[in-house]
Protein backbone atom coordinates (compact mmCIF):
# COMPACT_ATOMS: atom_id res chain seq x y z
CA UNK A 1 0.00 0.00 0.00
CA UNK A 2 2.94 2.58 0.82
CA UNK A 3 4.06 1.81 -2.40
CA UNK A 4 1.00 3.10 -4.19
CA UNK A 5 1.17 6.43 -1.63
CA UNK A 6 4.86 7.10 -2.97
CA UNK A 7 3.73 6.85 -6.55
CA UNK A 8 0.55 9.38 -5.74
CA UNK A 9 3.28 11.65 -3.54
CA UNK A 10 5.81 11.48 -6.83
CA UNK A 11 3.17 12.71 -9.14
CA UNK A 12 1.63 15.43 -7.44
CA UNK A 13 4.78 16.75 -5.52
CA UNK A 14 8.21 15.13 -5.10
CA UNK A 15 8.82 14.02 -9.09
CA UNK A 16 6.14 16.66 -10.08
CA UNK A 17 6.61 16.92 -13.98
CA UNK A 18 5.62 20.65 -14.44
CA UNK A 19 7.95 21.89 -11.79
CA UNK A 20 10.05 19.47 -10.65
CA UNK A 21 11.11 17.32 -13.55
CA UNK A 22 10.40 19.83 -16.11
CA UNK A 23 9.89 17.60 -18.64
CA UNK A 24 7.27 18.42 -21.54
CA UNK A 25 7.69 22.30 -21.17
CA UNK A 26 6.70 23.03 -24.50
CA UNK A 27 2.64 22.46 -24.21
CA UNK A 28 3.09 23.50 -20.94
CA UNK A 29 4.38 26.93 -21.98
CA UNK A 30 2.29 27.23 -24.87
CA UNK A 31 -0.80 26.58 -23.65
CA UNK A 32 -1.48 27.79 -20.71
CA UNK A 33 -2.89 31.31 -21.88
CA UNK A 34 -6.23 30.24 -19.80
CA UNK A 35 -6.82 28.17 -16.29
CA UNK A 36 -9.48 26.07 -18.45
CA UNK A 37 -7.07 25.26 -22.06
CA UNK A 38 -4.38 24.08 -19.33
CA UNK A 39 -6.82 22.06 -16.88
CA UNK A 40 -8.00 20.45 -20.42
CA UNK A 41 -4.81 19.84 -22.00
CA UNK A 42 -3.42 18.71 -18.14
CA UNK A 43 -6.02 15.85 -18.17
CA UNK A 44 -5.72 14.60 -21.80
CA UNK A 45 -2.19 14.34 -21.21
CA UNK A 46 -3.26 12.46 -17.72
CA UNK A 47 -5.40 10.24 -19.87
CA UNK A 48 -2.75 9.36 -22.33
CA UNK A 49 -0.17 8.97 -19.64
CA UNK A 50 -2.40 6.25 -18.24
CA UNK A 51 -3.14 4.43 -21.23
CA UNK A 52 0.83 4.68 -22.51
CA UNK A 53 2.05 3.00 -19.16
CA UNK A 54 -0.85 0.32 -19.25
CA UNK A 55 -0.26 -0.50 -22.35
CA UNK A 56 3.70 -0.96 -22.28
CA UNK A 57 4.00 -2.29 -18.85
CA UNK A 58 2.14 -6.19 -19.54
CA UNK A 59 4.63 -6.51 -22.63
CA UNK A 60 7.40 -4.66 -20.92
CA UNK A 61 9.53 -8.30 -21.07
CA UNK A 62 9.23 -8.76 -24.87
CA UNK A 63 10.70 -5.63 -25.92
CA UNK A 64 14.04 -6.26 -26.12
CA UNK A 65 17.08 -2.98 -24.55
CA UNK A 66 17.74 -1.94 -27.86
CA UNK A 67 14.76 -1.25 -29.56
CA UNK A 68 12.48 -0.10 -26.57
CA UNK A 69 12.27 3.57 -27.36
CA UNK A 70 11.28 3.12 -31.11
CA UNK A 71 8.36 0.74 -29.63
CA UNK A 72 7.37 3.47 -26.88
CA UNK A 73 7.39 5.82 -29.17
CA UNK A 74 5.42 3.98 -31.76
CA UNK A 75 3.21 3.12 -28.59
CA UNK A 76 2.72 6.52 -27.60
CA UNK A 77 1.75 7.85 -31.41
CA UNK A 78 -0.54 5.06 -32.17
CA UNK A 79 -2.65 5.66 -28.62
CA UNK A 80 -2.58 9.52 -29.13
CA UNK A 81 -3.75 8.87 -32.62
CA UNK A 82 -6.57 6.34 -31.37
CA UNK A 83 -7.85 8.51 -28.73
CA UNK A 84 -7.54 11.74 -31.23
CA UNK A 85 -9.30 10.05 -33.87
CA UNK A 86 -12.01 8.79 -31.18
CA UNK A 87 -12.96 12.26 -29.82
CA UNK A 88 -13.13 13.54 -32.96
CA UNK A 89 -15.44 11.10 -34.18
CA UNK A 90 -17.74 10.75 -30.54
CA UNK A 91 -17.42 13.88 -28.79
CA UNK A 92 -17.20 17.06 -31.40
CA UNK A 93 -17.46 19.98 -28.81
CA UNK A 94 -14.27 18.20 -26.79
CA UNK A 95 -12.37 17.90 -29.57
CA UNK A 96 -13.46 21.39 -31.00
CA UNK A 97 -11.36 22.62 -27.69
CA UNK A 98 -8.48 19.86 -27.00
CA UNK A 99 -7.77 19.50 -30.37
CA UNK A 100 -5.08 21.41 -31.08
CA UNK A 101 -3.57 20.23 -28.09
CA UNK A 102 -3.90 16.18 -28.33
CA UNK A 103 -1.40 15.82 -31.42
CA UNK A 104 0.54 17.86 -28.81
CA UNK A 105 0.95 15.75 -26.37
CA UNK A 106 2.98 12.81 -28.83
CA UNK A 107 5.89 15.50 -28.15
CA UNK A 108 5.41 15.70 -24.64
CA UNK A 109 8.15 13.57 -23.38
CA UNK A 110 7.16 13.69 -19.80
CA UNK A 111 4.54 10.52 -21.52
CA UNK A 112 7.81 8.40 -23.32
CA UNK A 113 10.06 9.58 -19.53
CA UNK A 114 6.89 7.55 -17.60
CA UNK A 115 7.10 4.85 -19.97
CA UNK A 116 11.02 4.23 -19.99
CA UNK A 117 11.44 4.98 -16.39
CA UNK A 118 8.03 3.24 -14.66
CA UNK A 119 6.35 1.28 -16.77
CA UNK A 120 9.29 -0.66 -18.63
CA UNK A 121 10.29 -1.36 -14.87
CA UNK A 122 6.79 -2.29 -13.08
CA UNK A 123 3.85 -4.34 -13.43
CA UNK A 124 0.74 -2.85 -14.78
CA UNK A 125 -1.35 -1.73 -11.83
CA UNK A 126 1.13 0.56 -10.31
CA UNK A 127 2.33 1.40 -13.89
CA UNK A 128 -1.36 3.07 -14.76
CA UNK A 129 -1.57 4.61 -11.59
CA UNK A 130 2.08 6.37 -12.02
CA UNK A 131 0.78 7.89 -15.36
CA UNK A 132 -2.44 8.66 -14.29
CA UNK A 133 -0.93 10.53 -10.89
CA UNK A 134 2.12 12.18 -13.07
CA UNK A 135 -0.24 13.59 -15.00
CA UNK A 136 -2.71 14.76 -12.60
CA UNK A 137 0.40 16.21 -10.91
CA UNK A 138 1.04 18.08 -14.14
CA UNK A 139 -2.63 19.28 -14.54
CA UNK A 140 -1.93 21.00 -11.27
CA UNK A 141 0.97 23.13 -12.59
CA UNK A 142 -1.15 23.63 -15.80
CA UNK A 143 -4.28 25.19 -14.04
CA UNK A 144 -2.52 27.01 -11.91
CA UNK A 145 -0.44 28.55 -14.38
CA UNK A 146 -3.29 28.95 -16.61
CA UNK A 147 -5.10 30.60 -14.07
CA UNK A 148 -1.99 33.48 -12.98
CA UNK A 149 -1.81 34.17 -16.47
CA UNK A 150 -5.38 34.84 -17.09
CA UNK A 151 -6.15 36.44 -13.96
CA UNK A 152 -3.23 38.93 -14.85
CA UNK A 153 -3.48 39.37 -18.83
CA UNK A 154 -6.42 39.12 -19.04
CA UNK A 155 -8.33 39.68 -15.58
CA UNK A 156 -11.03 37.25 -15.59
CA UNK A 157 -10.79 33.24 -14.90
CA UNK A 158 -12.90 30.24 -16.60
CA UNK A 159 -12.79 31.98 -19.74
CA UNK A 160 -13.63 29.41 -23.00
CA UNK A 161 -15.24 27.24 -19.69
CA UNK A 162 -18.86 27.56 -22.54
CA UNK A 163 -16.68 25.66 -25.29
CA UNK A 164 -15.70 22.82 -23.39
CA UNK A 165 -19.25 23.03 -21.29
CA UNK A 166 -21.50 24.48 -23.84
CA UNK A 167 -22.63 28.21 -24.17
CA UNK A 168 -24.47 27.61 -20.50
CA UNK A 169 -21.37 27.50 -18.53
CA UNK A 170 -20.52 30.76 -20.19
CA UNK A 171 -22.30 32.25 -16.53
CA UNK A 172 -19.34 30.55 -15.10
CA UNK A 173 -16.84 33.15 -16.35
CA UNK A 174 -15.59 34.94 -13.42
CA UNK A 175 -14.72 38.81 -14.46
CA UNK A 176 -12.49 39.15 -11.22
CA UNK A 177 -11.48 42.49 -12.28
CA UNK A 178 -13.67 44.80 -14.09
CA UNK A 179 -12.49 47.07 -17.01
CA UNK A 180 -9.55 45.71 -16.74
CA UNK A 181 -6.77 46.83 -19.83
CA UNK A 182 -5.40 43.28 -19.96
CA UNK A 183 -1.43 42.85 -19.39
CA UNK A 184 -0.58 41.40 -22.37
CA UNK A 185 3.17 39.99 -21.04
CA UNK A 186 1.28 37.33 -18.76
CA UNK A 187 -0.34 35.97 -21.97
CA UNK A 188 2.82 35.77 -23.95
CA UNK A 189 5.39 33.37 -23.91
CA UNK A 190 7.54 35.45 -21.72
CA UNK A 191 4.77 35.12 -18.96
CA UNK A 192 4.87 31.42 -19.53
CA UNK A 193 8.59 31.44 -18.44
CA UNK A 194 7.99 33.77 -15.41
CA UNK A 195 5.31 32.26 -14.15
CA UNK A 196 6.80 28.81 -14.72
CA UNK A 197 10.00 30.13 -12.65
CA UNK A 198 7.61 31.68 -9.85
CA UNK A 199 5.53 28.48 -9.29
CA UNK A 200 9.13 26.07 -9.09
CA UNK A 201 10.53 29.04 -6.56
CA UNK A 202 7.48 28.46 -4.61
CA UNK A 203 7.67 24.90 -4.66
CA UNK A 204 11.23 24.94 -3.54
CA UNK A 205 10.54 27.83 -0.85
CA UNK A 206 7.71 24.95 0.79
CA UNK A 207 10.56 22.27 0.77
CA UNK A 208 13.41 23.99 1.96
CA UNK A 209 10.63 24.99 5.18
CA UNK A 210 9.87 21.72 5.32
CA UNK A 211 13.32 20.63 5.38
CA UNK A 212 14.63 23.40 8.16
CA UNK A 213 11.76 22.54 10.39
CA UNK A 214 12.21 19.09 10.37
CA UNK A 215 15.53 19.47 10.80
CA UNK A 216 14.62 21.50 14.38
CA UNK A 217 12.09 19.27 15.19
CA UNK A 218 15.01 16.48 15.11
CA UNK A 219 17.87 18.32 17.67
CA UNK A 220 14.60 19.82 20.00
CA UNK A 221 17.25 19.03 23.18
CA UNK A 222 20.01 20.69 21.83
CA UNK A 223 19.85 23.77 20.08
CA UNK A 224 21.70 25.81 21.58
CA UNK A 225 24.97 22.87 20.84
CA UNK A 226 24.15 22.79 17.07
CA UNK A 227 26.32 25.28 15.70
CA UNK B 1 30.00 -16.06 -33.77
CA UNK B 2 28.33 -13.88 -36.51
CA UNK B 3 25.67 -16.30 -36.72
CA UNK B 4 24.66 -15.39 -33.17
CA UNK B 5 24.39 -11.67 -34.11
CA UNK B 6 22.12 -12.34 -36.93
CA UNK B 7 20.07 -14.57 -35.17
CA UNK B 8 19.68 -11.60 -32.18
CA UNK B 9 19.42 -8.96 -35.09
CA UNK B 10 16.71 -10.99 -36.77
CA UNK B 11 14.64 -11.77 -33.61
CA UNK B 12 15.09 -7.94 -32.75
CA UNK B 13 14.03 -6.58 -35.99
CA UNK B 14 10.50 -9.15 -36.25
CA UNK B 15 9.74 -8.01 -32.31
CA UNK B 16 10.12 -4.32 -34.00
CA UNK B 17 8.02 -5.63 -37.02
CA UNK B 18 5.13 -7.18 -34.65
CA UNK B 19 4.78 -3.77 -32.72
CA UNK B 20 4.52 -1.99 -36.25
CA UNK B 21 2.01 -4.32 -37.47
CA UNK B 22 -0.05 -4.58 -34.17
CA UNK B 23 -0.18 -0.64 -34.08
CA UNK B 24 -1.14 0.14 -37.84
CA UNK B 25 -3.54 -2.23 -37.46
CA UNK B 26 -5.20 -0.64 -34.83
CA UNK B 27 -4.91 2.87 -36.10
CA UNK B 28 -6.12 1.81 -39.83
CA UNK B 29 -9.06 -0.01 -37.91
CA UNK B 30 -9.96 2.83 -35.85
CA UNK B 31 -9.73 5.28 -38.89
CA UNK B 32 -12.16 3.25 -40.86
CA UNK B 33 -14.70 2.93 -37.85
CA UNK B 34 -14.35 6.90 -37.40
CA UNK B 35 -14.12 8.11 -40.82
CA UNK B 36 -17.79 8.91 -41.15
CA UNK B 37 -18.42 10.29 -37.72
CA UNK B 38 -15.72 12.36 -38.35
CA UNK B 39 -17.20 13.64 -41.70
CA UNK B 40 -20.88 13.98 -40.76
CA UNK B 41 -19.65 16.42 -37.32
CA UNK B 42 -17.01 18.59 -39.15
CA UNK B 43 -20.49 19.13 -41.80
CA UNK B 44 -22.50 19.85 -39.30
CA UNK B 45 -19.89 22.04 -37.99
CA UNK B 46 -19.50 23.33 -41.21
CA UNK B 47 -22.95 24.26 -41.47
CA UNK B 48 -23.59 25.37 -38.30
CA UNK B 49 -20.61 28.77 -39.26
CA UNK B 50 -22.16 28.79 -42.33
CA UNK B 51 -25.87 29.46 -40.73
CA UNK B 52 -24.28 32.70 -39.24
CA UNK B 53 -23.59 33.93 -42.60
CA UNK B 54 -26.34 32.89 -44.66
CA UNK B 55 -29.28 32.17 -42.49
CA UNK B 56 -31.51 29.06 -43.05
CA UNK B 57 -34.24 31.47 -44.60
CA UNK B 58 -31.82 32.47 -47.67
CA UNK B 59 -31.57 29.15 -49.20
CA UNK B 60 -33.52 26.16 -49.63
CA UNK B 61 -30.65 23.78 -51.21
CA UNK B 62 -27.88 21.90 -49.52
CA UNK B 63 -24.69 24.26 -49.52
CA UNK B 64 -21.99 22.15 -48.64
CA UNK B 65 -22.80 20.29 -52.15
CA UNK B 66 -23.44 23.43 -54.29
CA UNK B 67 -19.85 23.94 -54.31
CA UNK B 68 -16.85 24.76 -56.62
CA UNK B 69 -13.39 25.07 -56.96
CA UNK B 70 -11.41 28.46 -57.95
CA UNK B 71 -8.04 28.30 -59.02
CA UNK B 72 -5.58 30.70 -56.89
CA UNK B 73 -6.60 34.09 -57.64
CA UNK B 74 -4.77 37.20 -55.90
CA UNK B 75 -8.53 39.10 -55.37
CA UNK B 76 -9.27 35.77 -53.13
CA UNK B 77 -5.36 35.80 -51.73
CA UNK B 78 -5.62 31.53 -51.99
CA UNK B 79 -2.88 29.70 -53.26
CA UNK B 80 -4.59 26.39 -53.40
CA UNK B 81 -7.79 25.87 -54.38
CA UNK B 82 -10.26 27.32 -52.58
CA UNK B 83 -14.30 26.70 -52.51
CA UNK B 84 -16.96 29.01 -53.28
CA UNK B 85 -21.15 27.51 -51.97
CA UNK B 86 -23.83 28.42 -53.37
CA UNK B 87 -27.30 29.58 -51.56
CA UNK B 88 -30.40 29.31 -53.95
CA UNK B 89 -33.89 29.97 -53.00
CA UNK B 90 -36.44 28.05 -55.35
CA UNK B 91 -33.67 27.58 -57.94
CA UNK B 92 -32.99 31.41 -57.90
CA UNK B 93 -29.38 32.49 -56.86
CA UNK B 94 -29.25 33.97 -53.41
CA UNK B 95 -25.55 34.58 -52.22
CA UNK B 96 -22.14 32.72 -52.51
CA UNK B 97 -19.77 31.91 -49.40
CA UNK B 98 -16.24 32.32 -50.97
CA UNK B 99 -13.15 31.25 -48.82
CA UNK B 100 -10.51 33.55 -49.28
CA UNK B 101 -7.20 34.33 -47.41
CA UNK B 102 -5.78 38.08 -46.10
CA UNK B 103 -2.41 36.99 -46.38
CA UNK B 104 -1.09 40.05 -44.65
CA UNK B 105 -2.50 39.77 -40.84
CA UNK B 106 0.25 39.97 -37.80
CA UNK B 107 1.27 36.38 -38.09
CA UNK B 108 0.90 34.82 -41.09
CA UNK B 109 -2.38 34.02 -43.03
CA UNK B 110 -6.17 34.77 -41.71
CA UNK B 111 -8.42 32.54 -43.24
CA UNK B 112 -11.89 34.05 -43.97
CA UNK B 113 -15.14 32.99 -45.23
CA UNK B 114 -17.16 35.72 -47.00
CA UNK B 115 -20.85 35.60 -47.79
CA UNK B 116 -21.95 38.10 -50.44
CA UNK B 117 -25.51 38.40 -51.19
CA UNK B 118 -26.38 38.42 -55.14
CA UNK B 119 -27.19 42.35 -55.31
CA UNK B 120 -23.54 42.87 -54.24
CA UNK B 121 -24.06 43.53 -50.37
CA UNK B 122 -21.96 41.38 -47.66
CA UNK B 123 -24.15 38.96 -45.74
CA UNK B 124 -21.69 38.30 -43.20
CA UNK B 125 -17.80 37.62 -42.72
CA UNK B 126 -16.16 35.07 -40.34
CA UNK B 127 -12.63 34.34 -39.39
CA UNK B 128 -12.10 30.49 -40.25
CA UNK B 129 -8.71 30.30 -38.54
CA UNK B 130 -6.19 32.90 -37.69
CA UNK B 131 -2.49 32.91 -35.57
CA UNK B 132 -2.85 36.67 -34.35
CA UNK B 133 -1.48 37.31 -30.73
CA UNK B 134 -4.14 36.14 -28.30
CA UNK B 135 -5.63 38.92 -26.16
CA UNK B 136 -5.13 41.52 -28.93
CA UNK B 137 -5.28 40.78 -32.45
CA UNK B 138 -8.15 37.84 -31.79
CA UNK B 139 -11.03 40.51 -31.74
CA UNK B 140 -11.52 39.60 -35.78
CA UNK B 141 -12.85 36.32 -34.18
CA UNK B 142 -16.42 36.30 -33.18
CA UNK B 143 -15.66 34.26 -30.14
CA UNK B 144 -14.15 37.12 -28.77
CA UNK B 145 -16.02 40.20 -30.11
CA UNK B 146 -18.65 41.51 -32.76
CA UNK B 147 -16.09 43.31 -34.10
CA UNK B 148 -16.16 41.31 -37.71
CA UNK B 149 -19.83 41.96 -37.85
CA UNK B 150 -19.25 45.71 -39.05
CA UNK B 151 -19.10 44.15 -42.55
CA UNK B 152 -22.54 42.82 -42.71
CA UNK B 153 -24.74 44.72 -45.29
CA UNK B 154 -22.00 47.07 -46.86
CA UNK B 155 -21.12 46.51 -50.70
CA UNK B 156 -18.29 48.52 -53.02
CA UNK B 157 -21.48 50.84 -53.25
CA UNK B 158 -21.65 51.52 -50.03
CA UNK B 159 -19.02 52.55 -49.06
CA UNK B 160 -15.92 54.58 -51.70
CA UNK B 161 -12.68 52.49 -52.05
CA UNK B 162 -10.86 55.34 -49.96
CA UNK B 163 -13.02 54.69 -47.01
CA UNK B 164 -12.37 50.58 -47.21
CA UNK B 165 -9.78 51.18 -44.38
CA UNK B 166 -9.64 50.90 -40.67
CA UNK B 167 -10.72 54.76 -39.07
CA UNK B 168 -6.86 54.86 -37.96
CA UNK B 169 -5.84 54.92 -42.07
CA UNK B 170 -8.76 57.36 -42.79
CA UNK B 171 -11.36 54.91 -43.64
CA UNK B 172 -14.65 54.18 -41.87
CA UNK B 173 -13.83 50.59 -40.21
CA UNK B 174 -13.50 49.93 -36.14
CA UNK B 175 -10.51 48.90 -34.86
CA UNK B 176 -8.84 48.03 -31.47
CA UNK B 177 -5.95 50.53 -29.91
CA UNK B 178 -2.72 48.41 -30.61
CA UNK B 179 -3.43 45.79 -33.23
CA UNK B 180 -4.33 47.83 -36.18
CA UNK B 181 -2.47 45.59 -38.83
CA UNK B 182 -4.47 42.59 -38.14
CA UNK B 183 -7.78 45.00 -38.96
CA UNK B 184 -6.26 46.13 -41.58
CA UNK B 185 -5.58 43.47 -43.81
CA UNK B 186 -9.22 41.90 -42.89
CA UNK B 187 -10.87 44.95 -44.40
CA UNK B 188 -8.37 44.71 -47.70
CA UNK B 189 -9.45 41.31 -48.15
CA UNK B 190 -12.66 41.47 -47.58
CA UNK B 191 -12.68 44.78 -50.38
CA UNK B 192 -10.89 42.46 -52.48
CA UNK B 193 -13.39 39.80 -52.16
CA UNK B 194 -16.31 41.92 -53.04
CA UNK B 195 -14.04 43.24 -56.23
CA UNK B 196 -13.66 38.74 -57.05
CA UNK B 197 -17.50 38.87 -56.82
CA UNK B 198 -18.21 41.83 -58.75
CA UNK B 199 -15.91 40.66 -61.50
CA UNK B 200 -17.03 36.81 -61.71
CA UNK B 201 -21.17 37.37 -60.70
CA UNK B 202 -22.64 35.37 -63.26
CA UNK B 203 -20.07 32.47 -63.76
CA UNK B 204 -19.91 32.19 -60.28
CA UNK B 205 -23.44 31.01 -59.80
CA UNK B 206 -23.43 29.51 -63.42
CA UNK B 207 -20.35 27.38 -63.07
CA UNK B 208 -21.85 23.52 -62.68
CA UNK B 209 -20.42 22.23 -59.26
CA UNK B 210 -17.35 20.18 -59.13
CA UNK B 211 -17.58 16.58 -58.98
CA UNK B 212 -14.04 15.73 -58.24
CA UNK B 213 -14.04 15.41 -54.91
CA UNK B 214 -17.10 16.08 -53.01
CA UNK B 215 -16.38 17.41 -49.70
CA UNK B 216 -18.23 15.79 -47.02
CA UNK B 217 -19.52 12.87 -47.62
CA UNK B 218 -23.60 12.70 -49.01
CA UNK B 219 -26.67 13.15 -47.04
CA UNK B 220 -25.21 14.43 -44.35
CA UNK B 221 -25.95 18.19 -45.54
CA UNK B 222 -27.92 20.94 -43.70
Amino acid sequence: MSAYKEIVGNGLWKQNPGVVQLLGLCPTLAVTTTLVNGLSLGLATALVMAASNGAVSPVRRYIPDEIRVPVFILVIAALVSVIDLSINAFALPLHQVLGIFIPLIVVNCIVLARVESFAAKNSPVPSVLDGFMMGIGLTLVLTLLGGMRELVGRGTLFSGIDLVFGPDAAQFIVTVIPDYHGFLLAILPPGAFIGLALLIASKNWVDQRKAASAKADSLPLAPVASH
Amino acid sequence: MPKEIVKHALKTALIMIAFALVGTTMLAYVYKITKTPIAASEAKARMALFRQIVPDDMHDNPLLEDVIEIAPDPLLGNRTVSHVYRARLAGEPMAVILEAIAPDGYSGDIKLLVAIRVDGTISGVRVLAHKETPGLGDYIDITHSSWIKQFDGHSLSSRAVELWKVKKDGGQFDYMAGATITPRAVVKAVHKVLEYFEIHRESLFAVEVTESEPVVAAGVAS
